[in-house]
């Protein structure tokens, strides 16, 4: 299957988004050749802002573009634009509800070589935590473009969280996003599979595998990871014999625990999440060695199926 | 040792620190080859002569700390602790690879490493936080940590900076490699910051200026630095990013860049013939 860039899609997107609304500003910090908001760079120069190597003095500029009318988007690797500016989006964007767009690039294992503190395992999991953020994880370049235009169509914060690698085209180009709605990428009976970002692909590679055994898996997409809308879950897991979670993150706090947080009283169905464990990443030469050490390849979700549904 | 001996020495010993770097990134691989390259005099300087450094007992309470505040850079720290028989040759093939010791930044897991760094802006503020612990502990051992000049854009670097002055920390020496290069292009373009000496000088520090690449000055400076009491004191190095390989120096694509097989061989030529150049001149002397 084609891969296509997140990156690229986030960078064109911001373009194209420039190009109908003259309010959007885009910011960086000293990472635009990676993030590709250097797309904007070039063609709106006036407003885009290269704020140094200073995500939190960013993270604020933002959210005083945005209090002023304007509409700012601004990326760096995952880690550092969620974590370095954390009490910055607190206080500066969330709690009065700025309309500021974040994007954290780099995400999860994509930024294989650098090590524990450049993978973001834990970015969308705490940007969940805080009131009036919305979290999106676009699992291919065609939902990213998509996204972007929902973002500012939305009044108020959004975090969005993006791969550095390629990844295959699982999402329709025809249609428009809705923030909370999810997508059906394979249908199935048995199980349901919510997977989030690059997990999509995977999950969609498990049905694969296990339909070879007999085994009919569905996999939803969810890519709005807040707010998690109960009725969509619902109607998913109507007829299934388990559910099955899978996501680049750490397990807590992220899209497994979400989907269990709405489920609580609701349904008595085996319930098996793939995801990080609570450990950190590390170093390697490759991001597929990394989702095989961490167990998230599609024999480890296939596995988890076959767990939830106690078969061998 | 006589000065130009020790001089001498220390310069093979910097273009063997660029060897081993360039041995690390290897062929097709990216790697901080601009950050490493322009420290190398500097690290040479501190490891094999000014600081107090222990390889068989590498948390030996009477060492001096290195912090390195531009973490990418960690190749250049991997060399010279491997050099200094931190840990066997072999860990620098399998430098961030799933099985190796060495990480990608900066990792407490590696002999010899004293912090976590990688996420810039935050050395200095754990250079404080060690050099105070040490004076509570009366020990004579200094801090000493590097910073990268795009760095100097991060907030809290001078919050650390008023840190030392407010406690008088003169058992800190921090030093600025101002290679003139970020991430993005040149430093003067993506985020200008002039005048860093002033400021610095305006935060209360004591400040040095000099050729970072000339050993001799460097050493000078760490001695200078050591005898001024009630305040810290920075060293604003002037160094080329990818310093030893003609066509990797002063430009932004080595900063994280790659070397195909070609340009691999032309480099290590060139860090080799340094090195023979050096030797010949050792028998002169
Ligand atoms: C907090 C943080 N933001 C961004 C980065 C990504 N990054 C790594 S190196 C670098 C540029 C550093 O430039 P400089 O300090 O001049 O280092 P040098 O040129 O000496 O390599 C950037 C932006 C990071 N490691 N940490």
């Amino acid at each position: 299957m084609e891969k296509k860039s997140l990156r690229t899609a986030y960078g064109e997107s911001l373009v194209e988004l420039g190009q109908s609304d003259a309010n959007i500003v885009v910011l960086e910090a000293d990472l635009g050749k990676s993030t590709m908001s250097c797309l904007f760079k070039d063609v709106y120069p006036e407003r885009y802002f290269e704020m140094g190597i200073a995500e939190q003095s960013m993270a604020s500029t933002a959210a005083g573009l945005a209090l002023a009318g304007k509409i700012p988007f601004y990326s760096t690797f995952a880690v550092f634009a969620f974590g370095r500016a954390y009490d910055q989006i607190r206080c500066g964007i969330a709690i009065p509800g700025a309309n500021v767009k974040i994007c954290g690039s780099s995400c999860g294992f994509s930024d294989f070589g650098d090590g524990k503190t450049h993978q973001s395992i834990e970015d969308a999991n705490v940007m969940r935590m805080i009131p009036n953020m919305v979290v999106l994880n676009p699992c291919d370049a065609v939902e990213t473009r998509k996204m972007m235009r929902a973002m500012v169509a939305h009044q108020g914060p959004v975090y969005i969280r993006i791969n550095r690698n390629d990844l295959p085209v699982y999402t329709p180009e025809a249609g428009e996003y809705r923030i909370g709605k999810m997508s059906r990428i394979v249908a199935g009976d048995d199980v349901v599979i919510f997977a989030t970002g690059s997990m999509v692909w995977k999950s969609a590679e498990a049905a694969e595998l296990l339909k070879a055994e007999g085994i009919s898996a569905e996999v939803i997409n969810v890519s709005t990871l807040k707010p998690l809308e109960k009725s969509e879950i619902l109607t998913y897991i109507a007829g299934k014999k388990a559910i099955v979670t899978a996501e680049e993150a750490t397990k807590l706090g992220g899209l497994g625990s979400a989907i269990a947080e709405q489920l609580i009283g609701e349904v008595d169905l085996p319930f098996v999440r793939v995801g990080i464990e609570d450990e950190f990443g590390t170093s390697a030469h490759s991001y597929a060695e990394l989702l095989e050490t961490f167990g998230l390849t599609e024999r480890h979700i296939a596995a988890a199926v076959k767990t939830a549904l106690k078969v061998k | 040792m006589e000065n130009q001996a020790l001089i001498k020495q220390l310069q093979a010993t910097a273009v063997q620190l660029r060897c081993d770097v360039l041995e690390m990134i290897g062929v097709g691989k990216a790697g901080h080859w601009g950050g490493s390259a322009s420290l190398a005099e500097t690290m040479a300087v501190l490891y094999f002569h000014a600081m107090r450094v222990d390889r068989k007992n590498p948390k030996n309470p009477e060492r001096d700390r290195f912090l390195l505040s531009k973490g990418h850079a960690a190749l250049i720290q991997y060399a010279a602790l491997c050099e200094l028989g931190f840990f066997p040759r072999e860990e620098l093939q399998k430098v961030k690879s799933l099985h190796g010791l060495l990480q990608g930044h900066p990792d407490l897991t590696v002999p010899g490493i004293e912090a976590v760094t990688g996420s810039l802006g935050q050395g200095l503020s754990l250079g404080v936080g060690m050099a105070l612990a040490l004076r509570l502990d009366k020990s004579a051992s200094r801090v000493y940590v590097v910073m990268g000049d795009g760095e100097q854009s991060e907030g809290q670097l001078w919050e650390a900076a008023m840190a030392a002055v407010n406690f008088k920390l003169d058992n800190l020496t921090a030093f600025l490699d101002w290679n003139k290069i970020q991430a993005t292009g040149r430093t003067a373009d993506v985020f200008a910051i002039p005048a860093l000496d002033q400021k610095w000088k305006a935060f209360g520090w004591e400040v040095i200026s000099i050729d970072g690449h000339d050993i001799g000055h460097i050493l000078a400076a760490v001695d200078q630095a050591k005898a001024v009491k009630g305040k810290p004191t920075l060293v604003i190095l002037d160094t080329v990013k990818g310093k030893g390989v003609s066509f990797a120096e002063n430009t932004p694509a080595y900063h994280n860049g790659t070397f195909d097989e070609a340009k691999y061989a032309q480099a290590m030529a060139e860090l080799e013939a340094q090195k023979a150049a050096l030797e010949a001149e050792k028998e002169m002397i």
